[in-house]
């Protein structure tokens, strides 16, 4: 049995249908909007993220310092006022002074993978074509712990460069470019002016065009040799077993060693904060769906408070207190929302399932993918308490305009 | 209904009381609807009220019912001053003491008899539910309505629905019964029919029962009659 205040209402809604419908499927749509909309944004995002984490370094150590060295005479006097005047760095070959005993440390640290790399650049010549490339040389049998290149790749193996110290794995653009097949030697120059062949022993493809146009990956040796940096790597990759935990591992990693060490969240900042400018503008947008709706819920309520005055005096004469009849407003405003919720829920689940049918080729992207849904149950959660909250919000001013109805000033107009 | 009441408890005690009553509206002209009006209603008493449209009768009326503040004077309620208190304990009053009759027999019309019947208990909230349809079913039997309590109010004739009005006013077995012109829109057979329930409310079951009324013949079945001219009471006897 439905307490008293809600079957009030509940008989309220019923006897004026077709109102109580007209404003329950503007409830009913903006909660199925809303979802769609905001499933869009946040699967987006999600996804986004997710490629970012995935498919770079959770943590790059590089061969730079935050902050300039501090110089003998500054050490020796910390605080002290210490004015040092034309400095000249030494020249020194770039890259991250002993970085396998840096490795080894790292390698002491749980849950977290490293790998060096030296990246360059170099010129790929192949059947009278010249194309730049980045090169990115690893120890091969380390490739598959750090990136997720193995994921894309489409001929050969990773694993080849293991065996073969002469090898190299392109994207297919450049295979496309260069009319190249797996197994043929290409001739790679360094800025150097230093001349190596590698036979291309896997091919893989992103889908980002540029990346599949531009990377690839080669054994460590052979190219710190190719560049003349010998036992250099300019950059340590790292990758977490818990990817959000990168900035504090970072921070750490930066302190023992002094090189940057720069996370994925740092170097995706202004990334990550138009994402949230975007969900601001999308939650504020969607909202205004269901603020439409609830000036529908608004005016059926109202329109009940003007139809029942002469009702809500009778239940006055015989002992409802004004929050009675309050509650009773708020109710139905309530029950609406409960319902459109209740509609709008499986109304928008449609819709995003009719969203991942669509699949939509991007620029920069060269296949066409879903669009990506987050069907996470916050989003439903979310869409839901708003639409209530909307709905009982609507309901307030007309319930409070019911509790303030005199009895004596309807029951006089009775007469 | 309660139990019957011995000769001896009728007018026994006051229910309510009105000492120089004054009710104004104030506006660009001041209208007073109630001039200096002082009465007294015993239990077991049945009074009417009399006096042309427009002489206050409805207006005391609401007085006496805590349905509207006096501009000065007092209501006591079963000797409790009513002036002093708040809306909200002025409708636990008007739930548990005093009983409602209008003449347009103001039934919520998407509840059915038994429903508008069992509405004051359940804003009370003494009995549980099962306790209360019993109840309700018994009152409106008790009016000869048993088998209409699953009826709506539009399903019902006009004196059908005041009986099942005044067995509402009777749910929470209140002291006062109110009537405000309760035989205004019957027939002349449901009007006696109305008018002997009332009485014997007032003689049989010891209520006050005070009753808004133009109707010559139904004054004269009062106790006593209290006649109203501009506001103020001309004659009570």
């Amino acid at each position: 049995m439905l307490g008293l205040a809600p079957t009030i209402a509940f008989k309220h809604l019923l006897a004026r249908p077709r109102q109580s419908i007209v404003s329950l499927s503007g409830i009913v749509l903006g909660v199925a909007f809303f979802l769609a909309v905001a499933s869009l944004m946040q699967g987006s995002e999600a996804d986004f993220i997710r490629r970012l984490v995935d498919n770079s370094p959770h943590i790059t150590v590089s061969d730079e310092f935050r902050n300039p060295r501090l110089q003998p005479a500054e050490q020796l006097y910390p605080n002290g006022v210490v004015e040092i005047r034309s400095v000249k760095p030494v020249t020194e070959t770039r890259g991250i002074r002993q970085y396998p005993r840096i490795m080894q440390a790292l390698g002491t640290l749980p849950h977290l993978r490293a790998s060096p790399v030296l990246a360059g650049q170099a010129i790929v010549t192949f059947a009278g074509k010249d194309v730049a490339i980045s090169l990115n040389a690893m120890i091969p049998s380390e490739v598959a712990d750090v990136t997720t290149i193995r994921n894309y790749m489409i001929a050969g193996s990773l694993d080849e460069l293991i065996a073969n110290p002469d090898g190299i794995v392109v994207g297919d653009g450049l295979v496309k470019k260069l009319s190249l097949s797996l197994g043929e030697n290409v001739t790679l120059t360094s800025p150097t002016g230093e001349v190596r062949t590698f036979k291309i022993l896997g091919i893989f493809h992103t889908g980002r065009a540029t990346y599949d146009d531009t990377q690839a990956f080669a054994d460590l040796k052979r190219v710190q040799a190719l560049l003349k940096r010998p036992n250099r790597a300019n950059t340590i990759i790292v990758k977490l077993d818990d990817p959000h935990s990168a900035q504090l591992v970072a921070a750490e990693i930066e302190r023992r060693f002094g090189y940057k060490s720069v996370s994925w969240q740092e170097a995706s900042e202004d990334i990550m904060s138009t994402l949230a400018t975007r969900n601001i503008i999308m939650y504020t947008v969607v909202s205004a769906v269901l603020i439409v709706a609830a000036f529908g819920i608004y005016n059926v309520i109202s329109t009940v408070v003007l139809e029942k005055q002469r009702d809500i005096a009778i239940l006055k004469s015989i002992g409802f207190r004004a929050r009675d009849i309050r509650r009773v407003f708020l109710i139905q405003g309530l029950l609406l929302g409960i319902a459109g919720s209740a509609a709008g829920l499986p109304l928008g689940a449609a819709l995003m399932w009719g969203l991942m049918q669509v699949r939509l080729k991007f620029p920069g992207s060269s296949d066409p993918v879903p669009l990506p849904i987050d069907w996470n149950w916050r989003q439903f959660v979310i869409a839901a308490a708003f639409a209530i909250a909307a709905a009982v919000f609507a309901g307030l001013l007309p319930a409070r305009k019911g509790a303030r109805v005199q009895p004596v000033d309807i029951l006089r107009g009775a007469q | 209904m309660s139990e019957s009441v011995t000769a001896a408890d009728i007018g026994a005690d006051i229910i309510v009381e009105a000492e120089h009553l004054t009710r104004q509206l104030v506006g660009e002209v001041t209208a007073t609807l109630v001039s200096d009006a002082s009465i007294a209603i015993r239990r077991g008493e049945f009074v009417a009220i009399t006096g042309a449209s427009g002489s206050g009768k409805s207006s005391l009326l609401y007085l006496l019912g805590l349905l509207d503040r006096p501009t000065s004077g007092t209501v006591r309620l079963h000797g409790q001053d009513t002036a002093t208190l708040e809306d909200d304990e002025r409708a636990a009053l008007r739930l548990t003491e005093l009983g409602y009759v209008f003449q347009f027999h103001f039934l919520l019309p998407e509840f059915t008899a038994a429903e508008n019947v069992m509405l004051p208990m359940q804003r009370l909230g003494r009995l549980p539910e099962d306790e209360i349809e019993t109840r309700a079913i018994g009152l409106l039997a008790s009016f000869g309505l048993a088998d209409q309590a699953r009826k709506l109010p539009r399903q019902l004739s006009g004196g059908q629905s005041q009986r099942v009005a005044i067995a509402r006013a009777l749910a929470n077995d209140p002291l006062l019964i109110l009537a405000d012109e309760p035989t205004g829109n019957l027939d002349s057979v449901s009007s006696a029919n109305v008018q002997t329930i009332l009485k014997d409310l007032a003689h049989a079951y010891g209520r006050a029962v005070a009753v808004v009324t133009h109707d010559r013949d139904f004054a004269a079945a009062a106790d006593r009659t209290i006649v109203m001219q501009d506001g103020r009471i001309i004659r009570d006897e």
